[in-house]
């Protein structure tokens, strides 16, 4: 351990929610920052508002403060925890401009606080494009052509300058937001527009079109050594976001020539920018010949710079941190050997693939075309030996429903266009185009994707060729040995041979055909090494460990972040692994998503970064049987396969799986809820339309749909007539047919309650009631919750609590388990159990300072964790939770709130009242408070008639207040003052969309009447200019009340107190 | 894949087989075998002369990819390769690509090892390959057509190549000029590689390139460049012999690799040789005195041993990873050597300055 110039304590600025472009792997970065600094003895200081994280945990930061990563509270903190470092690149681009603003405002300098690592004015050089440019041609080296424009005059004479088409590109972007490849003036004309609502600058680029993009990490100490950690080649080449890319690495079609020739000019650069820590460097490469670019240079952590942590065993985060406190490289351990130092560029011996997930199906009217503008929301990585093992691997892992690269059913109309323009399914039709015989070149030309992958692409379909229409029995051992190496699953195979997974997997046994476990050791075996970090291929024999030690337990992690299930589950995964390993038992995580903490080499006793699925679980328990599985803390996808594991003999640790299926299975858990006299909203499952009309005519309009099995609310929705239902009802036989639709009477104007808890044996052990702030109709994982709830009758409250008291007995639970309820004057109706941990877990435990899933964990295994004492459920303060939505990077999604979830992550910041903790979280998400003009359109006249009071407490801004007609003439006839304005689509000023874009108005408070498609399209316009202009934007009236009333009451008076703080 | 692919089996001195699927050409090959772990770079890896008598196990799994590059010449020497034909006896993988892609890319790797006669197998372990080569040492071992491994087979005699003249039977047998400035280097080949001629054309300095065992003394120059080489250095005594009279006069001396060894056996060091040696593009080393480190390319299964550097010469690098001497320096006299390859080809150039410091020295 270095002694010298140390910092004493360091400040973290986190990134905050997740969002598109910037997700869980700030929680892996921080969370190894953290550890870095703590093993130093210094003293850590972190500011992040999303509680679902790692590193806001209680034993990680020595402070946490759950406040936005802003400069007005950074000050604060600062002023109050007198830092005397701080690092900025560990936030992702959140907490990268906010490190700027307080070195710019002189913040940093008048407390003392030295920025640790890189330095400001090298970040700046970096994220200025002109600077950028011209440090890499001081540096002797190539950026790709390209000139700055500040009006959208100037922009159009650089782009006819260099010549169409060309690259728009916006600086300080987060995930390259609003950048673009435009071909005409009148589309640069369009995107400049847009783009100079955010930023007073854009560049404008040569397009690289068709060129190799491709990544390294690199890594500098304050010596001037300089190593490049991974390589990486993006398989859709330059013009699709990296973030949207299909990436492997290391890099696949370069010659050594062309691989060192980049790690030089790299080394060069970064040499020259003088960058200490981590960054990420991309380039385009010629396909023909070996001339590149230089793209960008990120130095901070990245999303890249996780994926190849992960990718390479090489903890970049830990040993950026080290080297911005000043140690050399080769001072710091290789914790991977324990042998050698982080002076090492790992030598891989597989191969990975990162694969994003989109959830765009969830948006109305959004586009599913990939561009430079980033629109995934999670990613997975698959390890092996092979490409085409790994390229089916991960394509499962996505867990859409695809079985791999070949045997998937989909209909595609227009080959040749799909296959021209990216899109999030591209990669399948180019399965589907093969397997009708398209040559390699001709795929090459219409896609730009490189030979090579092409042809280890059909390679996958080739041999599914092979095996078509054989019987099982009929396949030699060679050719069912090659069919695994190429990545193809039991299940795959059973389908080509129209056999059953399950008699394939006895098949392939009895062969001996069984995937090997290797470790990844970033030395490819040159030095021995203790790492638990480990994958399975078939490519290989032998195994690297002796597998089936003692004392094991699985742990099911969550798998890809997507909307719905993202850190908050990983949260529980890493918990439930801590929990295990100290209480005697060895932890083995499976989990197959690089953003998280999960998959750190340190979390668990062991790693398999590996598939969730049915036949990989399986192979892992056969090889390390261990005592059990954990199904119940990785969401949906662990607890999906609880009963078919039980099924095959797997032990399942806590509740039984046939409770599990109880739970999940409509009809079995509604006659539970009969049989113990619990109150449900009414329903029937429907298998015809006549009947599904019958149904609701009888219960009335609305109803809600929904297919079982879901999470997030998949293909929910709210029907209001009869209309609605057959439309509906056409769309949802596509979206399942394995499950029957279900419909519910839904209940308008209730409250909507949750209940996260923890059972022993079918006695309630511990629980947690908290609150929704808009009224039912929202899905939970969009709505601001509120712990403990304000607004709820103790009598319901009672009453919820002896509903899950008799639920818990009546499923015999053990664990962790979430249910949600609807509750109107005094009545309390269940409308979902679920026995797992659920998203809020990790927000109640934070708030209640309980650790609900070790508690949950400690049950699960037997031990006696110490009974919780009442009064730690009587808060002397508020958590409020609120939801991030990631709308901005949606270009054309309608931002409106409904069944479906919608929201990418969110923020809980804790306060004194209701008023300041629903104030810190909503600016934690992006609320600003409006200083120049509110645009009012409030619904329904009994939503107009409710908002008065609040109308009174705006007055006091002293602001403009605009309305559309009819909410103009309600408040006008209430004597206030209000601008009437038109409707966007009546093209006629004062407009609207005018007023918006000349920055009149920076809150939009905008109340649907009803979902109702027709009402919705009139202002979708208001909706999604509010968006793309970045002004606050409200469609819910409870949530407009609240944010009023917070406004009123609290702007004044945000208390910066630590998590500590809050007793 | 072709159902009718051969089957290939490799054969080690303690008895275990791995078989895979034939690549390349078709026959016997027997040799020391050794791991590297370079996840690029075969073409100039498979023509570097340290490698000759090895069969060569590549622990990167994908090889072939980019295919092979054409035999273009640039100042007679080839363009992409690191001498005029593959060294190794024979190349084992893991998965190699039948289909490559590149646009130098001439033909496949599989193409242009049957040319030269070089047999491949992939679909072998290849981590558990060199696992079990990094627990035992290298060992000797041979590759049959097949995977029916008779008692015959295993108990084949093979020859240790580290016994053999490997360095005379990779060297130039003639006295090559390469055009250049006024400073002139002899260049003695032990096996040298292509770059490392290149680099000193790079540099303007004229190139007498002579056999290993060519008595260099007579032959006028401002400094004694000795080059990499494959096998045990103790098998070079001439060059030891010439090297002493070189360092004994004072001549500024650089020796890479084997050089660097033979440079250390004249001084007085020892040498000796290494478990499983260093085969890879991403050896760390320190840089004794600074705080510097570099990331080097390299490929040896002998080394100095350190503890016997005579009064006048100092470690002047050292591996980050296991400690072994990774270059000497003469306190007062121009006398360089380093155990890694500056010259890269494959690999990372963090240590051309090497060159520079040596060119400094000449007068």
């Amino acid at each position: 351990m270095i002694k010298k110039n140390k910092p004493k304590k360091v400040l973290i600025l986190g990134s905050g929610a997740l969002q598109i472009g910037q997700a869980g792997e700030f929680d892996y970065s921080g969370s190894q920052a953290i550890k870095a600094l703590k093993e130093d003895g210094i003293k850590t200081v972190l500011v992040n508002p999303n509680i679902a994280t790692i590193q806001t945990s209680e034993d990680m930061a020595d402070q946490v403060y759950f406040l936005p990563i802003q400069v007005q509270f950074v000050e604060e903190i600062i002023i109050k925890e007198k830092p005397d470092g701080i690092l900025l690149g560990f936030g992702g681009q959140t907490g990268l401009n906010t490190g700027i603003e307080l070195y710019q405002k002189g913040i940093l300098e008048k407390y003392n606080v030295k920025v640790l690592g890189t330095s400001v004015e090298t970040i700046l050089e970096t994220e200025d494009r002109n600077l950028f440019n011209k440090k890499v041609e001081e540096a002797g080296l190539k950026s790709a052509l390209s000139k700055t424009a500040e009006t959208v005059d100037e922009a159009v004479a650089v782009a006819n300058d260099i010549g169409f088409p060309v690259m728009v590109r916006i600086a300080f972007a987060l995930g390259g937001l609003g950048s673009g490849i435009v071909e005409t003036e009148k589309e640069l004309i369009d995107k400049a527009k847009r783009a100079f609502a955010f930023t007073n600058q854009i560049l404008i680029e040569e397009s690289l079109y068709g060129w190799k993009e491709v990544e390294y990490e690199i890594v500098r100490d304050k010596h001037n050594n300089c190593i490049t950690v991974c390589s990486m080649e993006n398989i859709d080449p330059m013009g699709i976001h990296t973030g949207d890319s299909i990436v492997a690495a290391p890099v696949q079609t370069l010659s050594a020539k062309e691989n060192f020739m980049l790690r030089s000019n790299g080394i060069k650069l970064i040499r020259h920018l003088e960058i200490v820590g981590e960054c990420n460097i991309q380039y385009a490469l010629s396909p023909t010949s070996d001339d590149y670019r230089i793209i960008e240079v990120n130095a901070r952590l990245s999303r890249s710079s996780a994926l190849a942590s992960k990718a390479t065993g090489y903890p970049l985060a830990f040993v950026a941190t080290k080297l911005s406190i000043g140690y050399a490289l080769n001072e710091i351990e290789n914790e991977i050997t324990k042998e050698t130092s982080a002076c090492c560029e790992p030598a891989l011996d597989y191969v990975v693939l990162k694969f994003p997930r989109w959830d765009l199906q969830k948006f109305s009217q959004v586009s599913t075309l990939l561009g430079s503008e980033m629109k995934s929301v999670g990613e997975v990585m698959a390890i092996g030996r092979s490409f085409e093992e790994v390229l089916q691997k991960a394509i499962r892992m996505l867990d859409i429903g695809m079985e791999g690269f070949v045997c998937n059913n989909f209909e595609v109309k227009e080959l040749d266009k799909e296959l021209q323009q990216p899109s999030d399914k591209r990669i399948y039709y180019v399965a589907k185009a093969l397997q009708q015989g398209y040559s390699v070149e001709k795929l090459n030309n219409l896609t730009k994707i490189d030979k090579w992958f092409l042809y280890k692409m059909k390679n996958i379909v080739d041999q599914a060729e092979l095996v078509k229409g054989k019987k099982i029995n009929e396949l030699d051992k060679l050719t069912l040995l090659r069919s695994k190496q190429y990545g193809f699953s039991d299940k795959q195979i059973g389908i080509l041979t129209n056999a059953d997974e399950f008699a394939v997997r006895k098949y392939r046994k009895d062969f001996d055909i069984i995937p090997c476990i290797k470790q990844i050791d970033t030395m490819a075996a040159e030095f021995p090494a203790q790492t638990n970090y480990l994958y399975m291929t078939y490519n290989g024999f032998f195994d690297d460990i002796e597998p089936g030690e003692e004392k094991q337990i699985i742990v099911l992690g969550g798998g890809a972040y997507r909307i719905g299930s993202s850190v908050e589950f990983d949260w529980c995964c890493v918990n439930a692994a801590k929990t295990l390993d100290n209480h005697g038992y060895k932890s083995i995580m499976i989990n197959y998503n690089p953003e998280t903490v999960s998959t750190d080499h340190d979390t668990a006793h062991k790693l398999f970064f590996e598939e969730m699925s049915m036949e990989r679980v399986m192979d892992i328990y056969e090889k390390e049987s261990p005592e059990g599985v954990i199904v119940s803390v990785g969401g949906q996808i662990p607890n999906i396969l609880a009963m078919k594991l039980h099924k095959h003999g797997v032990k399942i640790v806590g509740t039984s799986p046939e409770m599990i299926d109880n739970a999940e299975s409509r009809h079995k858990f509604s006659a539970i809820l009969d049989r113990e006299e619990i109150d449900q909203p009414e329903w029937e499952e429907l298998t015809n339309l006549d009947s599904a009309k019958e149904f609701c005519n009888l219960v009335g309009y609305p109803v809600l749909i929904r297919p079982s099995y879901v999470l997030s609310g998949a293909a929910m929705s709210i029907v209001l007539s009869e209309n609605e239902l057959e439309e509906f009802l056409k769309k949802a036989s596509d979206i399942s047919s394995e499950h029957p639709v279900v419909i519910t009477k839904f209940i308008e104007d209730a409250r909507e309650i949750e209940v996260d808890a923890v059972a022993d044996h079918g006695e309630l052990f511990a629980y947690a009631i908290s609150e929704h702030v808009e009224n039912a109709g929202v899905h939970s994982g969009d709505a601001t919750i509120v712990l403990p709830p304000q607004r709820l009758y103790l009598e319901t409250m009672r009453r919820i609590k002896m509903i899950t008291k008799k639920i818990a007995k009546a499923l015999e639970i053990t664990g962790p388990f979430n249910m949600q309820f609807i509750a109107k004057d005094n009545a309390v109706k269940v409308i979902e159990c679920n026995l797992r941990a659920s998203r809020s877990f990790p927000f109640v435990s934070k708030v209640l300072k309980q650790n609900f899933i070790d508690i949950a964990t400690q049950l699960m295994i037997g031990e006696k964790p110490h009974k919780i004492d009442k009064s730690s459920f009587d808060l002397d303060y508020v958590g409020v939770k609120a939801p991030q939505f990631s709308f901005t990077r949606l270009k054309g999604s309608d931002p409106v709130l409904g069944v479906e979830m919608s929201s990418t992550g969110e923020v809980a910041c804790l306060g004194d009242d209701f008023n300041e903790a629903f104030l810190k979280s909503v600016l934690s998400i992006g609320f600003k408070i409006p200083e120049k003009g509110i645009l009012l359109s409030t619904g329904p006249v009994k939503y107009k008639m409710e908002f008065l009071e609040e109308m009174k407490m705006l007055e006091k801004l002293e602001i403009d207040f605009y309305g559309t007609r009819g909410t103009c003439k309600f408040y006008k006839q209430n004597n206030f003052e209000m601008i009437e304005l038109n409707r966007p689509y009546t093209k006629e000023e004062p407009n609207i969309l005018t007023y918006m874009e000349e920055g009149k108005i920076d809150l939009v408070i905008n109340i649907p009447k009803s979902n109702d498609k027709a009402e919705l399209d009139s202002d979708y316009y208001i909706r999604r200019k509010a968006i793309d202009l970045n002004i606050p934007l409200i469609t819910n009236i409870q949530v407009a009340k609240r944010f009023v009333k917070a406004i009123n009451y609290s702007n004044d008076k945000l208390q910066i107190k630590s998590w500590a703080e809050y007793k | 894949m072709n159902k009718n692919q051969e089957r290939a089996t490799l054969i080690l001195e303690d008895g275990s087989t791995f078989s895979g699927y034939s690549f390349g050409y078709l026959g016997e090959a027997d040799g020391e075998v050794v791991f590297n772990t370079g996840m690029v770079g075969y073409p100039e890896t498979l023509t570097d002369p340290s490698y000759a008598g090895q069969i060569l196990v590549a622990t990167y799994p994908l090889i072939g990819n980019y295919g092979v590059p054409p035999k273009t010449y640039d100042k007679s020497l080839l363009l992409h390769f690191e001498s005029d034909k593959i060294q190794t006896k024979a190349l084992i993988v893991s998965d190699y690509s039948k289909d490559y892609s590149h646009w130098n890319a001439e033909r496949s790797l599989s193409d242009w090892m049957e040319e030269e006669k070089i047999p491949g197998i992939f679909g072998i372990d290849t981590r558990a390959l060199t696992r079990k080569l990094r627990d035992n040492g290298t060992m000797l071992g041979w590759i049959i057509p097949g995977d029916e491994v008779s008692e015959e087979d295993l108990n084949k005699k093979v020859e240790d190549p580290n016994k053999t003249n490997l360095v005379g039977s990779v060297c130039t047998k003639n006295i090559i000029e390469y055009d250049g400035g006024k400073t002139k280097i002899v260049l003695v080949d032990c096996g040298v590689k292509n770059n490392i001629i290149r680099a000193f054309q790079g540099r303007n300095i004229l190139v007498v390139r002579v056999p290993y065992d060519f008595d260099f003394m007579n032959i006028e120059a401002d400094g004694i460049m000795i080059s990499n080489g494959p096998g045990d250095p103790k098998m070079c005594q001439a060059t030891i012999e010439n090297t002493k009279l070189a360092l004994d006069k004072g001549i500024p001396t650089l020796g890479v690799c084997l050089g660097s060894q033979i440079i250390g056996l004249a001084a007085g060091m020892e040498t000796y040789k290494l478990k499983y040696g260093h085969r890879s593009l991403n050896q760390p080393v320190n840089e004794a005195g600074t705080n510097r480190s570099y990331i080097t390319s390299q490929n040896h299964g002998f080394a100095i041993d350190a503890e016997t550097l005579p009064q006048d010469w100092r470690e002047w690098f050292t591996n980050d990873n296991d400690g072994s001497n990774e270059g000497i320096i003469h306190i007062s006299k121009p006398f360089f050597g380093t155990q890694f390859h500056p010259e890269a080809s494959p690999g990372p150039d963090d240590t051309e300055f090497i060159f520079d410091m040596f060119v400094r020295s000449l007068k």
